[in-house]
């Protein structure tokens, strides 16, 4: 690495940085030793994207702990498999499809049982929308 | 009866339909066995004393009727938490969704209750069944009966524990990498990851979609088939889910027979890093199927050793894409909603004061690992290995009929021992994972103990060949309940 400290929408930096991780760890090169494979930067981008309000003290420890854990994941790169499918369903079916007869659904008393705020029968929600936008 | 805790479901099912016992007095009673033990247990997370109650009586009415019951009817049984139920909480071990209540039963209860089965109510499970300890759900640890300072395994542990202690005959887990046959392992019961597709995964609060799976846990082979039968079967509530007969699991459980059965022991499942005596355990039990007429052979699956990396790269990538769904709108917890913060910002602060640290330590390991510039180097890589340990086990099916190994590499291990460190507790289903991301069926059923611990035995099977389980398991536990001369959870301490 070291991945970017500057602002997160500044995608080709990241881009630059992650294509340089990539090729570090591609099937048939030699694994580059550069130190972390992820930084606290990176797990903080990371949860900004997941929507994930972490405290220093999470950053703190998650970081570490996903380095150690991508350490190990990285094994899958050891397997040559450039010509192999990849499996994305154990059991693979395609295209189902049942007759369309409309049914009961769920009624919206229902639906709005579990909800954390409603209003006139709707989902409450948050604003969605700068206010100077 | 003083004992009904400790009657198998059949035996529950087959008194209830006889008149000896009504459903209602074996409701009671594991009513009464939770209340005396479950303080120490922390199995249950909802007691449904009056659905129960009601659903007991209506088997009593219809028996009373002349009705003809099913064998489960009456039977009282332990539901995870991640199942929903009309009528109880579903929590999923989660703060996220405390209090929630479903508006629709999950199709495999609505199996259950047409059963006749009675839900005694919701168990214990690592928060959105990540975790083999079920030490990191958000209401505290499910102790192991055999031991109360050890896990009960994860991340059905409140399943499996529920079930050890006598509290049900029989429970529902979900299986993701080893999440039913890891508990029923280390609490020395039977569990059954079925094929996938091949019990609904309608109503199962989703972890990863293409490796879930729901299905039984019990004290004896022959409950496990008969909970296996009623659950089973295609839904079209689910797209996944397989349009073929239920195989004869039931039927496979009580045949004996296991002449010119060829068993395969997976090499790669063995050696350093096995506890001496599951390794022993695993051995007598080899020596067991050869005096019972199986022909046990080695086999090599050169691509297990990347099982877990592949699975620790696969599912956590479908973690994060649906557990997205935990956004603080339309249900569970919304936190910071001021007035003043914007729905992303409510959202963010809702999931960082929700999700438990192992549920973000995989939504944000999956969202690495789908990363632009990552993805085929890490999620297009495990979903490769996926496909070459698919073809590994097809190698092996063409020279046995099923594979087997030990079902964990350890037995329990104590509560907060691998707490703080991640990779040791996902080697726990080093043993599990490769069914799971090949989709066949396996079971773990109980061999003995070492250090006073049960210990499991693992069999895997082709997809749709669940009925192979139960005829390997069946004979095999047949054979050691009689030289044993009891039933195996005898053994346990009492509680």
């Amino acid at each position: 690495m070291p991945l970017r400290a500057g602002p997160y929408d500044d995608h080709s930096v990241i881009r630059q940085a992650v294509d340089t991780e990539v090729a570090a760890r591609s099937p048939g090169s030699q694994r580059v030793v550069t130190g972390m494979a992820i930084t606290r930067d990176e797990v903080a981008h990371l949860a900004r994207l997941s929507r994930l309000a972490l405290s220093d003290e999470e950053l703190d420890t998650l970081a570490p702990q996903l380095d150690v854990i991508i350490g190990a994941v990285a094994r899958v790169a050891e397997v040559v498999a450039d010509d192999i499918p990849p499996t994305t369903h154990a059991v693979p079916l395609t295209n189902v499809f049942r007759a369309d007869i409309t049914r009961t659904s769920l009624s919206q008393a229902d639906a709005l049982a579990g909800a954390p705020a409603v209003e006139d029968g709707r989902f409450r929600v948050p604003r969605i929308l700068d206010l100077d936008e | 009866m003083t004992d009904v805790i400790r009657f198998s479901a059949a035996r529950t099912a087959a008194a209830i339909a006889a008149g000896e016992l009504s459903a209602l007095e074996a409701t009671q009673a594991a009513l009464d066995r939770i209340a005396k033990v479950d303080d120490r247990i922390n199995a249950f997370l909802y007691v449904d004393v009056d659905g129960a109650i009601a659903a007991a009586r209506d088997v009593d009415r219809r028996r009373a009727a002349g009705e003809r019951l099913g064998p489960l009817a009456g039977v009282p049984l332990a539901l995870k938490d991640v199942l929903t139920a009309r009528g109880m909480p579903t929590t999923c071990g989660s703060r996220m969704l405390e209090g929630w209540k479903p508006p629709y039963d999950a199709t495999v209860v609505s199996k259950l209750r047409a059963a006749g089965v009675v839900i005694i109510g919701k168990v214990n499970m690592d928060e959105f069944a990540m975790g083999s300890s079920t030490e990191n759900s958000a209401y505290g640890p499910t102790r192991n009966p055999w031991d109360t300072d050890r896990i009960p395994g994860g991340s059905s542990g409140g399943s499996a524990a529920a079930v050890a202690a006598f509290e049900t005959p029989i429970s529902i887990g979900t299986d993701t990498g080893g999440s039913i046959r890891q508990p029923a392992a280390v609490c020395g019961l039977v569990g059954v990851k079925p094929t996938y597709g091949g019990v609904s995964r309608y109503g199962l609060v989703a972890f990863s979609s293409s490796l879930d799976q729901a299905g039984p846990l019990a004290r004896t082979v022959t409950d496990a088939a008969l909970l296996h039968a009623a659950i089973a079967g295609h839904d079209p509530l689910d797209t996944t889910s397989i349009e073929l007969p239920v195989p004869g699991v039931v039927a496979a459980a009580a045949s004996r027979d296991l002449r010119g059965v060829r068993i395969g022991v997976v090499r790669e499942l063995s050696g350093d890093g096995y506890d001496i005596g599951v390794r022993a355990r695993f051995s007598d039990a080899l020596e067991v199927l050869v005096g019972l007429g199986a022909d046990v052979v080695e086999v090599s699956c050169p691509h297990f050793t990347y099982a877990l990396p592949a699975y620790y790269l696969i599912a956590p990538s479908e973690c994060s894409s649906n557990l997205a769904r935990f956004d603080a709108m339309r249900f569970g917890l919304r936190i910071g909603d001021d007035g003043e913060a914007g729905a992303e910002e409510v959202m963010s602060r809702t999931r960082g004061a929700g999700f438990g640290a192992e549920v973000k330590r995989r939504i944000i390991l999956g969202a690495y690992a789908l990363s632009s510039g990552y993805y085929d180097a890490y999620y297009g890589q495990a979903q490769k290995v996926r496909t070459l340990i698919s073809q590994d086990f097809a190698a092996a099916y063409e020279r046995v009929d099923v594979l087997a190994s030990p079902t964990t590499p350890t037995v329990a291990f104590r509560l907060g021992e691998k707490i703080d460190d991640p990779v040791a507790m996902y080697l726990s289903d080093l043993c599990t994972i490769p069914s799971n991301l090949a989709g066949g069926p396996a079971m773990s059923l109980p061999i003995g103990l070492a250090d006073g611990l049960p210990v499991g035995f693992q069999i895997m099977a082709p997809t749709f060949a669940d009925d192979r389980l139960y005829q390997v398991g069946g004979a095999l536990e047949a054979a050691l309940d009689a030289a044993r001369g009891h039933p195996f959870l005898d053994d346990a301490p009492p509680l």
